[in-house]
């Protein structure tokens, strides 16, 4: 059988080069039949075209199969001495180390977050009443989604938005002492971004919301969520950004939790992804614990983080994501490591 | 104390009250406080070098207080009271023939206060919503300001009571309707009579004193977001930008084209400076972060993390010097860059100080030198 032109190379040892002699001696050979530089695609016909190139991945994979088989008996040949085996390159593996990483005793941070918007909240002066709105005429799923908020989120409101502009609604919640202003974003009859902003003067964060489900789409669910103040769970939030927005989620959450209620929310960052589940617990025994999944689920990703109230076009930010064209994707951590990938 | 504050070549003032210095060669970073205890009255707003010699930093806060900072000792030496809290964060401040200071505030008041007296010399006006005040480095008696609402205006001090020039905003656009206009960040260009302006419209002016045109003579846009620092390189045809969202760009002032951006910030800007003599860009802001770019390339040459916000930058004349990783020559280099260096800083009048203090930062070197040899 005749294949397309060998312009691969096999990794592997000395012999490389008197292989590739060889296969252009072959390939000379054989090149009376076929021009010099041929390739599968010039092929006009697609069911021809398209059984040379199924001939050619098979030949290429046969020769991989080789290839690792050979490399097996070496390995076994030469037994103890043989090379280590190399480790797989991973995202995990490509992470440097993210250097606004925040340690637990510096001053200056500790300083920075015990004055910054947050610290009434976490003074115990304030406490947390939000209002949870969506964009304009919303649909069922929308809805519902509020809904099923405002029973997670004690001191929860939720109102029709009637088409008001927020930077209008702002101020009206400041002097009715609201804390938070929560804003679903909908896109086709499905919530898609959120918009936090944390009430007297305090930053306003920009998420993308996705994988939302339901009450009733949550398979071995529990019951209703109770009236009780839930305990709040921030995982890997070790970064200064990762702070202020852990800080933010929070403070969503009244300071005392109620553990009678045994209801649990847990904010889990990974790879700049943040994951809400909302759990049930109960402790069988001393080292058992069983859960139940309540209430909404649903993902959200920080697309930016700006200083002050609500103001898209004139306020300042502290965080923008910057999707980059380019093929190398850096991920700017909320948590430990900044990973790049090549 | 006195040997950190020495190394460093570029300071920032940052939200959290604290002066820091970093000192590239070495990437260190060291912080400079006040008091004992931090707080959030203390936020510097504005940073100037006190004298020609930089050896003297006025930092001014936000409760209304200019703080005297030596380099030389690694301290704050004076506080002097400038002003009300109430009256609004300071938007400029510059000092006059060594010992006048001109500060000026939100609400538009304009000050020169001499050493002694806790009384302003001479006051005025500039309209209201002030966000910025710059002196002119040629003619340190002439100031220019602008803000919301409020056009440039350029003031000569010897005579306060009308500004020498004030801008027309903008003709009215297509649709008759008047144009808003923002101020944001301004600069005097060398060589010339012109200011450079930009907006929170996301536009950059040139305006020309010298002509009778009193619209601008230049307008560039860039972006889409409020455009909140401006720097001028020192070849003075070139202006560095940067806006909310963190974008950096240089715009060419002769034609009025982009040249290019600069990459890497991602909080927005709120101090930008070049270098004086070498072609090298920091910038500062929300992000926490010290960015030292390149000009010719726009590649990112230093980063440092310094935990708070950054509220303004300035850099010290002397050469950024090269980064550390010389080895064994290190002590021949040393004096060879210490000769170059004062080589190329611009001559002082009074010469038999400025021969005592090179003897000292000399000898100090060696000090040090001994000390990192031992």
């Amino acid at each position: 059988t005749r294949t397309g032109s060998r312009q691969h190379t096999q990794g592997g040892g000395v012999e490389t080069k008197e292989e590739q002699e060889e296969k252009m001696e072959k390939s000379e050979q054989a090149a009376a039949a076929f021009p010099p530089s041929f390739s599968v695609s010039e092929i006009k016909n697609k069911q021809r075209r398209h059984l040379m190139f199924m001939k050619f991945k098979q030949e290429k994979r046969k020769q991989k199969l080789q290839l690792k088989k050979k490399k097996k008996k070496e390995r076994e040949a030469l037994g103890d001495k043989a090379p280590p085996k190399e480790v797989p390159k991973t995202i995990e593996n490509q992470r440097v180390y993210d250097e606004t990483t925040v340690n637990p005793e510096d001053e200056e941070v500790a300083f920075d977050e015990g004055t910054d918007e947050f610290c009434s909240y976490f003074n115990g002066l304030t406490n947390p009443k939000v209002l949870i709105t969506t964009s304009d005429r919303p649909r069922g799923r929308t809805v519902r989604f509020c809904e099923q908020l405002a029973t997670v989120i004690p001191n929860a409101y939720v109102y029709y938005r009637r088409g008001l502009a927020l930077k209008r609604v702002v101020p009206q919640c400041i002097a009715r002492n609201f804390t938070y202003v929560m804003v679903v974003n909908e896109d086709r009859k499905v919530p898609n971004g959120l918009v936090l902003c944390h009430l007297p003067d305090g930053p306003t964060a920009h998420f993308k919301v996705s994988s939302v489900r339901l009450r009733k789409e949550m398979k071995r669910r529990g019951k209703e969520p109770t009236e009780h103040s839930p305990e709040v769970i921030l995982n890997n939030f070790s970064t200064r950004l990762g702070h202020s927005i852990g800080r933010l989620f929070a403070a969503l959450f009244p300071q005392d939790p109620q553990f009678v209620g045994r209801q649990v929310a847990t904010f889990h960052n990974q790879r700049d992804f943040i994951f809400f589940r909302f759990h049930r617990y109960i402790f069988k025994n001393e080292k058992k614990v069983g859960i139940q999944e309540l209430g909404p689920r649903f993902t959200l990703k920080l697309r930016s983080l700006q200083k002050g109230t609500f103001d898209s076009k004139f306020g300042e930010y502290e965080w923008v994501l910057k999707v980059s064209l380019s093929a190398v994707t850096v991920f700017f951590k909320m948590q430990e490591e900044l990973c790049c990938l090549i | 104390m006195g040997d950190t504050s020495r190394l460093c070549s570029v300071w920032l003032g940052s939200e959290t009250g604290i002066l820091k210095g970093v000192s590239l060669s070495r990437k260190q970073a060291f912080n400079f406080c006040n008091t004992s205890h931090l707080s959030r009255d203390q936020e510097v707003r504005a940073l100037c070098w006190g004298d020609p010699a930089e050896s003297e930093l006025l930092v001014g806060s936000v409760d209304g207080t200019v703080k005297t900072f030596s380099t030389e000792k690694g301290s704050f030496t004076e506080t002097r009271r400038c002003g009300d809290p109430a009256d609004g964060c300071f938007t400029g401040l510059a000092v006059l023939r060594g010992s006048a200071l001109v500060s000026c505030v939100e609400c538009g008041t304009l000050r020169v206060w001499k050493e002694d007296s806790s009384e302003p010399v001479t006051e005025l006006s500039a309209g209201k919503n002030v966000c910025r005040m710059r002196q002119s480095p040629v003619h340190p008696h002439k100031v220019a300001t602008g803000g919301k609402e409020n056009g440039l205006k350029i003031w000569d001090l010897e005579s306060p009571e009308k500004p020498v020039f004030t801008a027309k905003n903008l003709r009215d656009d297509w649709l008759d309707l008047r144009r808003p206009h923002w101020v944001r960040d301004m600069a005097f260009i060398p060589g010339t009579d012109k200011v450079v302006t930009c907006t929170g419209y996301h536009q950059v002016h040139v305006f020309d004193p010298s002509s009778p045109q009193r619209r601008p003579v230049l307008e560039v846009e860039y972006g889409e977001y409020p455009l909140t620092a401006l720097s001028l390189t020192a070849s003075g045809d070139t202006v560095v930008v940067g806006n909310t969202h963190g974008q950096i760009a240089l715009l060419d002032l002769r034609k009025g084209l982009v040249r290019g951006c600069l990459k890497g910030l991602v909080g927005g800007v709120r101090g930008l400076q070049c270098h004086p003599s070498q072609p090298v860009v920091a910038s500062c802001g929300l992000d926490r972060f010290l960015r030292i770019h390149s000009l010719e390339d726009r590649k990112l040459q230093h980063k440092v993390y310094l935990k708070s916000r950054l509220n303004c930058l300035l850099f010290s004349s002397r050469d950024l010097e090269e980064p550390a990783g010389e080895g064994g020559a290190q002590e021949v280099k040393e004096e060879e860059e210490g000769d170059e260096v004062w080589d190329s800083m611009e001559r002082v009048e009074e010469k038999p100080k400025r021969k005592t203090t090179e003897e000292e930062e000399e000898l100090q070197k060696k000090k040090s030198k001994k000390k990192k040899k031992n």
